[in-house]
């Protein structure tokens, strides 16, 4: 059984905070499918188109009929372990420092065998087993063997925490507590076990409704934090940036408009200068410092979450330059991925539908709650996804995005004006 | 030398017989802005990006860009600014008058009515109150409102916003309407944000402050600070706006020339025993 979690002790101050070493991370062209599928949260294999084999390791063609028509398909990853073994020697740096490691053998239900890192309440062989795919500290999809049922503090086995970015005994960085979203992130990080929440702030002669509530957290402390400004970026950085192991950018500015009917640019500016700037500004402020903390102790700097939109995917002509604001921090994202990945700090990109919320009053339902939102938020820091897609709309967008872009395209700009 | 006007006002600053004030808040990111419904244009608040800090960005040279509104810190409202003095010629910063620019002061000091009433209203009555202390208001003067609001260096306080909108002095309807008609001020200025209260929106008309002075040709200043240095009147105010064309207003440096023989009320016991009791003593009538 998983121990209850007891909070780490604190840091030695007088031992040096040890660099980040990563899995093995090279992987075939092929292989990235298995990696596309576990950023999105699945766990896919390829099947064959002509014969129907289930097939693992990825491969260019079907191991049985040599096809090369293979498709990734979603596995519910129910199977049984057949042989486990416990790791004690490694060349591999990464698990070199994580020894003794537990790794197990799995006849999957639907044919393949495969290797899988072992959750330590799974049972000695022969036990039924679920496989899933997570992305490990080196952003590539590794299989870990969860046991056939959820067994208590499942969440903190050592080897299942080493592919998530749980929120429990670490510090988190709101960037935006004011809205409805931000007070429902910070109340579901000190819920779900965070050791302190810096719920930014800015604006303060603005008091919306809630905040006060928020502000009564005994995990929370207000600090400001304006992103459009980049000297109090910078001085917060100073001041916490060495500490947050979680970064939370919801910060957002969103006006409804498209191209025609708003003159001038000082709308879209205002939205670039959150959404894109300000997310550029984050990185070069509060990156540094989490890029040299990815091994610090059992609460090291994990992850760094953008709220964006379905809308940077495709346009949404009613919210025009709202939707190229989110595009531009999408892209930008993309580059902070790259530059955090060296630490294994994973950028989580969470790409809702419309929100609940004033910008988005006079859209048809069905719209995301922002407090669901923030809810699959913290999921998806426990889980061991990259590209977060929560609540209906987003996952049918997606899902249409994926199968043809063009036709998303010319389907959202027929949507009726609201 | 030779004995000019301009040579004795230079030995009277050197001599520190005129004392130059600084009636100018800093510009920085800090410092808030005007609130406006979120669907509308807002006005930036002030904002700076360093270019290079004697860095590979520029190696022996510190420099910043910055950005902001017309109407961001201290500022200056010309004409333009408000759609009653918008076809009056010479309306914008870069048009009027240049001598305009330095001007005498009145200062009205209503510190101890904002204390007990943030949404304090400057009246007729109350200016008639001051000339027969101070005497009459001249033609062509700033009339620079006090109200210590400029001591709220709390944003929050400084704002004074709650659900039903800003709370901050200024004047009302026939006060701006006397300075005007009757007294010809050159225009209107203010510690708060706003040369009009922060409630003006519900007064007839709305903004008047802004309505009737722009719509006369006349200025506004805001974001002031230190008028509790100047003397109610006897002070000279240097104001000019940047040359934007078609400015509606701009950012700008305050300075006032205080004579020293005036004693500036900041100055007096009876401020100093003021302070103490934190502005809370009975209304002076």
């Amino acid at each position: 059984m998983t121990r209850p979690p007891v909070r780490p002790p604190r840091k030695n101050p007088i031992l040096r905070t040890r660099l980040p070493t990563l899995p093995p991370a090279a992987r075939s062209r092929v292989a990235l499918g298995l990696t596309a599928a576990a950023a999105r949260g699945r766990f896919e294999l390829q099947v064959c188109r002509d014969c129907g084999t289930v097939q693992y390791p990825p491969r260019e063609a079907c191991r049985a009929c040599l096809s090369p028509r293979l498709d990734w398909r979603v596995q519910d990853g129910n199977g049984e372990l057949v042989a486990e073994t416990t790791l004690r020697h490694s060349h591999e740096l990464f698990f070199r420092e994580r020894m003794p490691w537990r790794l197990g053998l799995i006849k999957l239900d639907s044919g393949p065998l495969v290797v899988a890192h072992l959750h330590g309440d799974c049972g000695s062989p022969p036990a039924r087993v679920r496989v899933r795919a997570h992305l490990d500290r080196a952003g590539q999809a590794a299989l870990l063997a969860l046991p056939d049922k959820d067994t208590p503090h499942m969440a903190d086995d050592r080897e299942l925490r080493e592919l998530t970015c749980d929120p429990k005994f670490r510090k988190v960085l709101v960037t935006d507590a004011k809205t409805p979203l931000g007070q429902a992130l910070v109340e579901g990080l000190a819920g779900a076990g965070a050791d302190l929440v810096w719920a930014g702030a800015a604006e303060p002669w603005k008091k919306p409704p809630g905040f006060e509530r928020v502000k009564a957290l005994p995990q929370v402390a207000i600090v400001p934090l304006d992103l459009t400004d980049s000297r109090a970026v910078k001085e917060l950085a100073g001041e916490i940036g060495g500490r947050v192991d979680i970064l939370i950018n919801n910060a957002d500015h969103h006006r409804n408009f498209g191209i025609a009917a708003r003159d001038g640019v000082e709308t879209a500016r205002a939205e670039m200068d959150i959404n894109y700037f300000g997310l550029l500004r984050l990185a070069q402020e509060f990156a540094p410092a989490m890029r040299a903390r990815g091994a610090d102790g059992p609460s090291s700097a994990v992850a760094w979450v953008n709220v964006l939109s379905v809308f940077a995917l495709s346009n949404f002509p009613p919210h025009g330059t709202y939707s190229a604001s989110k595009a531009a921090a999408l892209s930008l994202s993309q580059c902070l991925r790259a530059e955090l990945a060296p630490a294994g700090v994973r950028v989580i990109n969470v790409f809702p539908g419309p929100i609940d919320d004033e910008w988005n009053q006079t859209l048809p339902p069905p719209k995301i709650a922002p407090a669901r939102l923030a809810a699959d938020i913290v999921t998806a820091l426990r889980g061991g996804a990259e590209d977060v897609f929560p609540g209906d709309v987003a996952q049918d967008w997606l899902e249409r995005w994926r199968d043809n872009p063009k036709a998303l395209e010319r389907e959202l700009a027929a949507m009726p004006k609201q | 030398m030779s004995d000019t006007v301009l040579s004795r006002l230079l030995a009277e600053l050197a001599g520190g017989r005129i004392r130059v004030v600084d009636l100018t808040q800093t510009l920085s990111s800090d410092f808030p802005q005007i609130v406006l419904p979120p669907e509308m244009g807002q006005a930036w608040p002030f904002r700076i990006e360093e270019a290079s800090r004697y860095d590979a960005r520029g190696p022996g040279w510190y420099w910043n860009n910055f950005s902001c509104s017309e109407h961001t810190g201290t500022h200056f409202d010309a004409p333009i600014h408000w759609i009653s003095g918008r076809h009056l010629p010479d309306n914008s910063t870069d048009t009027i008058a240049v001598e305009k620019f330095v001007a005498p002061a009145c200062v009205f000091d209503c510190s101890r009515e904002a204390a007990a009433d943030a949404d304090f209203l400057l009246t007729v009555d109350f200016l008639r109150q001051w000339e027969r202390r101070h005497g009459r208001i001249a033609a062509g003067s700033w009339v620079l409102m006090r109200t210590d609001w400029s001591k709220r260096t709390d944003p929050a306080a400084y704002q004074n916003i709650d659900e039903t909108g800003q709370h901050t002095p200024g004047p009302d309807t026939d006060a701006v309407r006397f300075l005007i008609e009757e007294r010809r001020v050159l225009g209107f200025g203010s510690e708060a944000i706003g040369t009009d209260a922060g409630q003006a929106f519900h007064l007839k008309p709305p903004y008047p402050c802004h309505y009737y002075m722009h719509g006369s040709g006349r200025f506004g200043l805001q974001c002031l600070t230190n008028l509790h240095l100047l003397p109610p009147v006897g002070s000279v105010i240097i104001a000019a706006p940047l040359k934007i064309k078609e400015g509606s207003g701009s950012p700008l440096r305050v300075l006032a020339l205080v004579p020293q023989s005036l004693p500036a009320p900041g100055m007096s016991r009876a401020t100093r025993k003021k302070s103490k009791t934190n502005g809370m003593r009975k209304r002076r009538r």
